[in-house]
C-alpha cells in the first residue's frame, strides 16, 4: 500500500545516540551522543534501553526547543519482549503513546504513522523512532552474551543505538516525507537466524518495486535507496535480485544498506549491523544530515525487519520478513 | 521474483560454510585445550596423591575453574568464535554454556534467575548423559541375564 | 616417551572436536544439539567397552572431550547394575555423578556472584 502526504509532512528535527561499541562506526560522528556504559548507568540491560531512548528523546526535544507537554504522540518501539524498554521510556515522556513492533523496521513504520497523525490534523509534534541494545536482544534472541558460540560470516551484529525524531507540520526548511509504502509481509522459506539478510532482502525487493510502481519512478529517481539491515550479504542479495529484472549497474550503485556500511570493514562484526536502532540511528542523524546540507534531494529509506521469535524459530517455523519505506525529500 | 530464483540468486551470493578452515581450527584448538588438560592431570598425579583412575575428576574442575574466569572476563567467547567446536566439545565448553547463563541471568536474582537458567543451554547434556547412561546399563544388564555377554 | 603421550592427547582431543565442528558445519547443528549427540556417543561407545582403552590411550584425550560425561555416567549405572541387578540400574542413576556438572555448578553460581556482563565483547 502506497500512501501519498498531500501536507508533506517535515521532520523538525531528529536525534541518535548510540553505545559504547559505536564508537567503531563510520556513521559515529554523526551522532548525537555515545554512552561508555552498555547499561547506560542502569543496572539492567533493559534499563539501559530505556535510559538510552529517554535521553535520544531529550535531546530531540532540546534541539527542537520543545518540552514533552508539546509532544502529542510518541510512536516506538525496540526488540525487547513486548517491548518494555519503550513503555518505560514512555512512563517518563508523558505524550500519548502507541507502542509499534515492526521489528528492525518500527524505524519507518513509527514515522509513516507519525505522518498519518500529522496529516489528520490529529498530532503537532509526534516522535517517532526505534532503538536496540545489543545485550539484551542477544541474550533474547540468541545466547548469553558471554557464551562462546560460533557465528556464520553471515551472522550480524545487533547494535546498541537509537534514532527518534519529531515530525510536525511541513516546513520547507526541514526533510518533508512525501510518500510511503507499508510492506507486506513476505517468507521465502529462510530459516536460519544467523542469515537473516538473506530472509529480509525480499522483503525490501517487493516494497521498493511497489514503491517505484506506484510513483511512477525509476531507481534513478533518487539520490540514494538505503536499506535498513540487509547488511553486507542481503544488500548483495538485493541487489542481484534487481540486477536480474533490468537494473543497470549505474543503477544498482544507487542502493546502500545502513547495516553493511555501519561498522565499516571491521571483520569482527561478520556480515555488519543489524537491530532496530541500526537503520534509526542512520537515517535520523547522517542521511538527515545529507538532506539538509543539499547532498541529497531525494532519498527512499526501506527499514527491514524479520519478525521472527526465539519461539517460533525453536519451532521450526520460518523467518517471515517485512519492509516499510518512507520517500523523504528537501527542497 | 518466484521463490526459484530467489534460491538460486541466494545460494550463489552467500558465502560457502570453509569447512576444512573450520575443521582445523577445531582440532587444533581442541586439541590444545586437551594438551592443557593432559598437563594438568600429571600436575595433580605427581604432586597429589590421585592415581590414573580418579585424577578425572580434579582436571576436570581445574578446566572449569579456568573456563570461569575466561567466561567472566569475555575471552571464552572470543575463542568460541574462533575455534567453534574447538572449545564447545571440551569440558571447559560446558563449563562456559553453564557458566554465561549464569552470569546473564544474575538481573532476574538468583533463584528464578541464576537457579533456573543455569542449565538452559547445557542441560541437554545433563538429560541425554544420564537417559543413555540408564539406557545402555539397562542393554547391557538384559544381555548379561541372557547370558549373551558377561560384565 | 613423555612427548608422544602428549601428543597422543592433543591428536585425539583434536579429533573429537573435530567430528563436533563437522556436526555443526555440515549437519548444520546448534552447539547444544551436537554436544547432546557427543554425550550420547561417548556413553554408547562406553557401554561397547571401548571407552576406557582411548583413556587409557590419550589420556586428557579422551577425559576433557564432552563424550567421556557419557562414560563416566555410564560406568557408574553399570557398575551399579553389576552389584545390585534390576535394582541397580535404578539406583545407579543416584550414584553416578560428573565432577564437571558438580563442578560447573558450584563456578556457575561463583561466576554469577562476582561476574556483572558490563560490557559487550566483541
Amino acid at each position: 500500500m502506497v500512501i501519498i502526504f498531500q501536507s508533506k509532512p517535515s521532520i523538525i528535527a531528529s536525534a541518535a545516540v548510540a553505545g559504547p561499541l559505536e564508537r567503531k562506526s563510520v556513521f559515529y560522528s554523526y551522532f548525537d551522543s555515545v554512552v561508555e556504559d552498555e547499561r547506560w548507568h542502569q543496572t539492567t540491560n533493559e534499563q539501559g534501553n530505556a535510559k538510552m531512548i529517554e535521553e535520544a528523546c531529550q535531546i530531540l526535544l532540546k534541539k527542537a526547543n520543545l518540552n514533552n507537554l508539546d509532544i502529542d504522540f510518541f510512536l516506538a518501539g525496540d526488540l525487547v519482549n513486548q517491548m518494555t524498554p519503550t513503555n518505560f521510556a514512555a512512563k517518563e515522556i508523558a505524550a500519548s503513546f502507541i507502542g509499534l513492533f515492526s521489528a528492525c523496521a518500527t524505524s519507518v513504520s513509527s514515522v509513516i504513522i507519525a505522518c498519518l497523525l500529522t496529516e489528520l490534523g490529529a498530532s503537532k509534534y509526534a516522535i517517532a523512532g526505534a532503538s536496540s541494545q545489543h545485550n539484551s536482544t542477544e541474550r533474547q534472541f540468541r545466547y548469553p552474551i558471554y557464551y562462546g558460540a560460533q557465528k556464520p560470516a553471515t551472522a550480524q551484529w545487533t547494535v546498541t543505538a537509537a534514532g527518534f525524531t519529531l515530525i510536525g507540520k511541513h516546513n520547507p526548511k526541514n526533510p518533508s516525507i512525501v510518500a510511503a509504502t507499508v510492506g507486506k509481509v513476505v517468507d521465502y522459506g529462510q530459516t536460519n537466524p544467523f542469515h537473516m539478510g538473506a530472509a529480509m532482502a525480499p522483503a525490501a525487493y517487493d516494497t521498493i518495486t511497489k514503491h517505484l510502481e506506484k510513483r511512477k519512478q525509476t531507481i534513478k529517481d533518487y539520490d540514494v535507496i538505503m536499506t535498513g539491515d540487509l547488511g553486507k550479504i542481503g544488500l548483495e542479495i538485493l541487489k542481484r535480485m534487481f540486477a536480474e529484472t533490468g537494473a543497470t549497474q549505474e543503477e544498482l550503485n544507487i542502493f546502500r544498506d545502513a547495516g553493511a556500511e555501519f561498522y565499516g570493514e571491521d571483520k569482527s562484526f561478520l556480515a555488519g549491523a543489524s537491530g532496530a536502532g541500526c537503520s534509526a540511528s542512520v537515517y535520523f542523524s547522517y542521511i538527515l544530515q545529507q538532506l539538509k546540507d543539499g547532498r541529497y534531494k531525494r532519498v527512499l529509506l526501506v527499514a527491514t525487519g524479520s519478525l521472527l521469535s526465539p519461539l517460533t524459530f525453536q519451532q521450526g517455523e520460518t523467518i517471515p520478513c517485512t519492509a516499510h519505506a518512507i520517500e523523504v525529500t528537501m527542497e | 521474483m518466484n521463490q526459484e530464483q530467489f534460491d538460486k540468486i541466494e545460494q550463489e551470493i552467500t558465502p560457502p560454510t570453509p569447512y576444512v578452515k573450520n575443521v582445523l581450527k577445531a582440532f587444533l584448538v581442541g586439541g590444545l585445550i586437551c594438551t592443557i588438560g593432559h598437563a594438568i592431570t600429571y600436575f595433580y598425579i605427581i604432586f597429589f596423591d590421585f592415581t590414573e583412575k580418579t585424577v578425572g575428576n580434579p582436571t576436570a574442575a581445574t578446566i572449569i575453574f579456568i573456563s570461569m574466569l575466561l567466561t567472566g572476563f569475555g575471552l571464552y567467547k572470543k575463542i568460541g568464535q574462533f575455534a567453534g567446536a574447538g572449545s564447545a566439545v571440551p569440558v571447559s565448553g560446558f563449563g562456559n554454556a553453564v557458566i554465561s547463563a549464569a552470569i546473564e541471568h544474575r538481573t532476574e536474582g538468583f533463584v528464578l534467575g541464576v537457579g533456573g537458567n543455569m542449565f538452559k543451554l547445557a542441560g541437554s547434556v545433563i538429560l541425554f548423559g544420564v537417559s543413555s547412561a540408564f539406557v545402555v546399563s539397562l542393554i547391557k544388564l538384559i544381555l548379561v541375564t541372557m547370558g549373551v555377554i558377561e560384565w | 616417551m613423555i612427548f608422544i603421550d602428549f601428543l597422543l592427547a592433543f591428536i585425539v582431543g583434536g579429533l573429537i572436536c573435530a567430528i563436533g565442528q563437522l556436526l555443526m558445519d555440515v549437519g548444520k547443528m546448534t552447539p547444544g544439539k551436537t554436544l547432546s549427540i557427543l554425550v550420547v556417543a561417548g556413553s554408547i561407545i562406553s557401554g561397547l567397552g571401548w571407552y576406557q582403552p582411548l583413556i587409557d590411550l590419550a589420556g586428557a584425550g579422551a577425559t576433557i572431550p564432552i563424550t567421556s560425561f557419557g562414560h563416566s555416567l555410564t560406568q557408574g549405572a553399570i557398575a551399579e547394575a553389576e552389584k545390585h541387578g534390576w535394582v541397580g540400574v535404578l539406583t545407579g542413576m543416584f550414584e553416578v555423578t560428573s565432577s564437571g556438572i558438580s563442578s560447573a555448578i558450584v563456578f556457575g553460581f561463583i561466576a554469577a556472584l562476582i561476574f556483572k556482563p558490563k560490557g559487550k565483547v566483541n
